[in-house]
């Protein structure tokens, strides 16, 4: 049997060969191009940064929808203000920026406060250290060592499917400002002093969240990998 | 010489290069005699890695669409 021929679909080939165009460029160039009024470029970058704004603003905000409000007010700001962009600082971050203003903004309409503001870690858990006590014996040696795991390679541990939503959920599960530490730091790669700045934490507080925050996380592989084999 | 419970305590400084050079150096001494904190320093490692190179969350495309829809309008609005 002959087969059968599908009509060729209408082509979106300008349109997608324009943004990928773009997508090769960087954002100092990509903005260049928004300013002045290129459609793809726009498109290239919300296709670039808009997963990560909307990953941040989740941090500040409960529901999704939500997130996603502070996100197109973000843009649009972003749009606004284009033109004030000075790049001292990277595009990203200049849009985190504006990500956690408008989310402040919001929470106080709302008459609510950041889940973090005005919390050091002590705020979220006491002083307790980040790995059980009972893991080690009286004199601090290990008496339950952390267990071999499978596979080590970050590469893998991030694009297996399985350990990725056990490393996704427990990032979801950590308390507020840990959750955005690690998320402006690890997953996102931003400078501690930006991270700082973004979050109005000091110096100390920040690198505590850090640290237990990737205390839970590397917990969270290890249950996941015990429970996996 | 620094314990086990005290290098999972100070693996976040090591790791983001904040320990003086003399904590650096007993940090290292340590590892080096102790296999069990090689392989928590390992993992925390690994966790921290794996943690940048998550793919983003996907922007639902009535959002995209949105955006696209107030980017006309800002382009209009300039003129």
């Amino acid at each position: 049997m002959p087969s059968v021929r599908m009509p060729p679909e209408p082509t979106p080939a300008r349109s997608a060969g324009s943004i990928r165009r773009w997508a090769g460029l960087d954002d100092a160039e990509v903005v260049r191009g928004v300013r002045s009024g290129e459609r793809e470029a726009f498109a290239a970058l919300v296709s670039r940064h808009g997963g990560a704004l909307l990953r941040f603003a989740r941090t500040f905000v409960r529901s999704e929808a939500a997130a996603e409000e502070v996100v197109q007010d973000t843009w649009i700001a972003a749009l606004d203000g284009l033109e004030r962009f000075e790049g001292r600082s990277s595009f990203k971050t200049w849009l985190f920026r504006i990500v956690a203003n408008r989310a402040r903004s919001r929470l106080q309409r709302e008459g609510r406060t950041v889940p973090f503001s005005a919390l050091g870690p002590e705020g979220e858990e006491g002083d307790r250290p980040a790995e059980d006590a009972e893991r080690f014996d009286a004199s601090g040696h290990w008496r339950q060592p952390v267990d071999a795991w499978t596979d080590e390679t970050p590469e893998r541990l991030a694009l297996r499917a399985e350990t990725r939503g056990a490393i996704e959920a427990a990032i979801a599960a950590l308390p507020p400002a840990q959750r955005a530490v690690l998320v402006l730091r690890d997953v996102e790669g931003l400078e501690t002093e930006e991270i700082r700045a973004l979050l109005e934490l000091t110096d100390g507080n920040q690198r505590i969240l850090l640290h237990r925050a990737r205390a839970r996380v590397r917990l969270a592989i290890e249950r996941h990998m015990k429970g996996g084999r | 010489m620094l314990t086990c419970r005290e290098i999972t305590e100070l693996v976040t400084e090591y790791s983001e290069g904040r320990l003086s050079l003399r904590d650096r150096l007993r940090f290292q001494l340590h590892l080096g005699l102790c296999k069990n904190c090689r392989a928590y320093v390992r993992q925390v490692k690994a966790t921290a890695g794996a943690l940048g190179r998550l793919p983003p969350p996907e922007v639902p495309p009535e959002l995209e669409q949105e955006l696209m829809r107030r980017f006309e309008g800002w382009r209009r609005g300039r003129g």
